[in-house]
């Protein structure tokens, strides 16, 4: 029995978590302040789906990736040049919001839309990564919903580990309460599986999988379908930014025990 | 082959890859190279013009590389006359790039100590007591003096102002999307290859190794890309230009004396506020006679406020970022930005040496633009425009010699690229400021006496080069009124136990207040680094920044390296050793020229490599 997989990766842009993001109302609903202005990167989570299916397919002789992705054309193009050094695959790329405030259901059907559209996909032998959650605070349903529109029965979510067995039977840890895993046996793809974290470390930059990759992925950019969601899809009440505060007070004289005591109580009173 | 760097001792094998042109560093004046080769590789049909001399058969392999993780990453407080730029885009619409802005007021302020902890010169002090009294005929108010005119070679306001970091951006994404070269952040270039006196491409740093470059599980070799022209715009503090620099030295007469440490904040203004869009103002005076400073306001109540701390301000406890909190809270400019928040913040080195700073611009093989090759205007301040036109200029020449089927020797370089630049109006304007600056290690006065004399003149009448350049004073030369011996002895031992610098001490015991951190706009240096980007540091990189030789820093007192660090990346240490964590480092290169070393007639003691990572921000 071949053991090549068709892997498809759901992963969309998310403006990078590390920029300081605030909401904000527009008339077409809500919004990112400056979303335009801010670095964006592959959403961690998915990028660690992605990181997986490199690692399977190199294992798996005669298996491919494709890189599905959502978001603005001009981000996609910019992070596709420090993702693509990483691991090898074809993009899908679909030209569209990423703010975090697209509706769920939406989002699927064009990933649904375009995953159906890819030329040579043989969907008995798919697997559908994407991220268990994801950083542009989504609802964490996106991927089932892809999974259901596509049609594949077998979903598990919160991944951290795939292994082929010899006879081709995936041996899947999805995580569960109390820091433990439930081991699950699917015969075989297709399957879609919603990683956590996965095992693996960040693959290097490798300038030569980039100049491969980006040979297909710039004119795969040029033709990117736009996918604009009807404004009526969804309407939001609210949005507001986490609750979160810095508070800076400069300590000369404190112990470090009693600066662990007064975060203690500071957290408790919380 | 000869690849300046170091080389892990352990034997392996590395990745080569052929190019045509490989460019190091995506800045400014990578921007106006590629932008303009761009054009040149298109025939009116959209057939490629120039074909691959590595890839027969396929169209010209143009490459960058640039170190940070993102193109919009780079750092500057730009208001520039955009000559260059708007040559290149003609009609262009400011719209378009955002933060960009028209210059609408532009005005140089001369700001007094409203504190009494700056240390001015006796006659500083005399002409501040004479603005003070006549300051209402002067219109002297919130302890700032608005001058009547602005000389000529300083005026911005035919021009905009800017973040770089989004002009980048802006720039990138059209050249990536043209889909005729290619540009990769996250890809340090380490060194040069150099063969036979002739730069035959490149070395990527090495991946998956401990800090000390030890290789490790999923060691991989840094790439060799072998290119038929190597550009170099690693700007003053890459890799590859100092590389290059340390092979072939300088030419006669040239020297890297002369450095500054840009540092800004980006600050979301309150709403309430009156700065119009496109107010540039110009300071000096505050927080020391030696920093200057600027203030420019973007779109959307955005706006830059920074200042340069140059390498002839001698205290040998120079900080920038404190000094950037006593700037921006100064009554002149607090009234405007009081009720901000911190948005963004970034420093990068200046290389203030201008002309009598530039390297040999070409050789075999390889041609130098940007910054690193003494674009900088140190008379009129302006350097983004200066570097964009050089790109331009060599873009022009290589797509000549690409047509006439010329190989990229020394000669035809200059008889192509040196000729254009050394015709244009970068060259000539950079030949009228070349010493104007020679006065300000005398101090304030006489440095704006001789930028006026040079300015005025055009560079025909110039005070004459100091006999040295001393880094930093002793803490006793520098603090000796101030500070009796016992007590600064004291606070060098607090220093040093704590592993601190000393600059706070210092300063608070001079008079400085406290900075009112108000957790918006005015936090700690720590919380800084957390604003608007964070640092990232990937693992499996070496450390970028190496005290080579133990003893000689042990030995060093006061650190400046220390001291300087705009990130607080590098600490004491508990030996006497600087030590380096490449999570706060910024890449701002100031540890480089702020070594010591060199005033003992010894090479400079820290080496500043190619390394990955750094500031997450688009902001700056």
């Amino acid at each position: 029995m071949s053991n090549a997989y068709h892997i498809v990766v759901c992963g969309s842009l998310v403006p990078d978590p590390l920029q300081t993001l605030e909401p904000i109302e527009t008339p077409a609903g809500p919004a990112l302040k400056n979303e335009m202005l801010l670095p964006a990167v592959l959403d961690p989570w998915a990028a660690h789906a992605l990181y997986e299916a490199a690692n399977l397919a190199a294992h798996a002789p005669g298996s491919k990736v494709w890189l599905v992705s959502l978001g603005a054309k001009a981000k996609l193009q910019q992070v596709m040049m420090t993702i693509a050094q990483k691991v090898s695959f074809e993009l899908i790329p679909i030209d569209g919001p990423a703010s975090g405030f697209a509706d769920a259901h939406a989002t699927a059907a064009f990933l649904a839309e375009a995953i159906q559209s890819i030329a040579g996909l043989d969907r008995s032998r798919m697997l559908l990564f994407g991220g268990w959650e994801s950083a542009s605070r989504g609802a964490g349903v996106t991927m089932q919903l892809i999974g259901e529109r596509l049609g594949i029965l077998d979903q598990f979510q919160g991944v951290d580990q795939l292994t082929v067995q010899p006879d081709g039977t995936l041996e899947i840890l999805e995580r569960i309460e109390g820091g433990r895993h439930q081991v699950s046996l699917c015969q075989s793809p297709p399957a879609l599986l919603g990683w956590a974290t996965g095992n693996l470390p960040e693959p290097r930059n490798n300038p030569q999988i980039g100049m491969a990759n980006m040979r297909a992925i710039m004119p795969a950019l040029q033709r990117a379908k736009s996918a604009a969601p009807a404004p009526e899809a969804l309407k939001y009440r609210s949005a507001s930014p986490p609750k979160q505060q810095r508070q800076t007070r400069i300590e000369k004289n404190l112990s470090a025990e009693e600066i662990a005591r007064e975060i203690v109580a500071w957290i408790e009173k919380a | 082959m000869t690849p300046v760097s170091p080389e892990p001792a352990a034997s392996f094998e590395r990745q080569q890859m052929e190019v045509d042109i490989a460019c190091v560093g995506f800045g400014p004046a990578m921007g106006g190279f590629l932008t303009t080769l761009s054009r040149s590789l298109l025939n009116p049909d959209g057939s490629p013009k120039l074909e691959s001399g590595c890839l027969p058969g396929s169209p010209l392999q143009v490459i960058c590389y640039e170190r940070a993780d993102g193109l919009g990453f780079g750092v500057s407080g730009a208001v520039t006359r955009g000559r260059g730029i708007r040559a290149s885009f003609p009609g262009l619409d400011l719209a378009k790039i955002p933060m960009a802005a028209t210059v609408k007021e532009e005005r140089l302020v001369y700001l007094l100590d409203p504190t009494g902890a700056s240390q001015r010169s006796w006659a500083l002090r005399a002409g501040d007591k004479l603005i003070r009294a006549l300051g209402s005929f002067l219109g002297c108010r919130e302890h700032a003096l608005e001058l009547p005119l602005i000389p000529s070679f300083l005026q911005k306001h035919d021009g905009f102002v800017m973040s770089l970091g989004q002009f980048n951006q802006w720039v990138g994404e059209q050249l990536t999307s043209s889909g005729l070269l290619q540009i990769w952040p996250s890809t340090p270039v380490t060194a040069p290859l150099i063969e036979d006196r002739a730069v035959k491409g490149i070395r990527f740093a090495d991946q998956g190794t401990s800090l000390d470059g030890t290789p490790q599980d999923g060691f991989l070799p840094g790439m060799d890309v072998r290119a038929a022209l190597t550009v170099v715009g690693d700007g003053p503090v890459g890799a590859v230009g100092r590389g290059i620099d340390a092979h072939f030295g300088l030419p006669p007469g040239h020297e890297h004396s002369e450095w500054a440490l840009g540092m800004k904040m980006v600050i979301e203004l309150r709403e309430d506020s009156v700065l119009e869009t496109g107010t540039v103002l110009h300071t000096f005076g505050f927080p020391e006679p030696e920093i200057f400073g600027f203030l420019y306001v973007h779109p959307d109540r955005m706006a830059s406020a920074g200042i340069f701390i140059p390498s002839w301000f001698r205290s040998p406890v120079r900080t920038a970022y404190r000094y950037l909190q006593h700037f921006v809270l100064h009554p002149y400019l607090w009234r405007h930005l009081q009720g901000g928040t911190l948005k963004s913040w970034g420093a990068k080195s200046l290389q203030e040496s201008g002309r009598r700073g530039e390297p040999f611009l070409v050789g075999d093989g390889y041609a130098r633009i940007g910054e690193g090759s003494g674009s900088t205007n140190v008379l009129s301040g302006s350097g983004v425009d200066e570097a964009w036109t050089t790109g331009v200029q060599l873009a022009e020449a290589v797509a000549e010699l690409l047509e006439k089927k010329l190989p990229f020797t020394r000669q035809n370089l200059e008889e192509t690229y040196v000729r254009r630049r050394r015709a244009s109006w970068v060259d000539r304007e950079s030949r009228v400021a070349a010493d104007s600056r020679n006065g300000f290690p005398h101090g304030l006065l006489s440095g704006l006496f001789g930028m006026a004399l040079a300015g005025f003149t055009g560079g025909r009448v110039v005070i004459p080069p100091p006999s040295s350049r001393k880094k930093g004073a002793s803490l006793e030369e520098r603090c000796g009124a101030r500070i009796p011996p016992a007590e600064l002895q004291k606070f060098r031992d607090e220093a040093a136990a704590h592993s601190l610098p000393l600059h706070d001490q210092i300063m608070n015991r001079c008079g400085w207040p406290e900075i009112p951190f108000d957790g918006k706009l005015l936090v700690s240096q720590q919380d800084a680094l957390l604003t608007g980007g964070n640092v990232q540091a990937p693992p499996g990189y070496a450390n970028h920044v190496v005290f080579l030789r133990p003893d000689v820093c042990r030995n060093c007192e006061p650190k400046l390296c220390v001291e300087m660090c705009s990130g607080q990346a590098i600490s004491r240490g508990e030996s006497g050793v600087p030590q380096f964590d490449r999570e706060k480092c910024i890449f701002c290169g100031a540890c480089l020229w702020n070594c010591r070393a060199e005033e003992a007639g010894e090479p400079a003691n820290v080496d500043f490599r190619a390394g990955a990572g750094g500031l997450h921000s688009a902001l700056n």
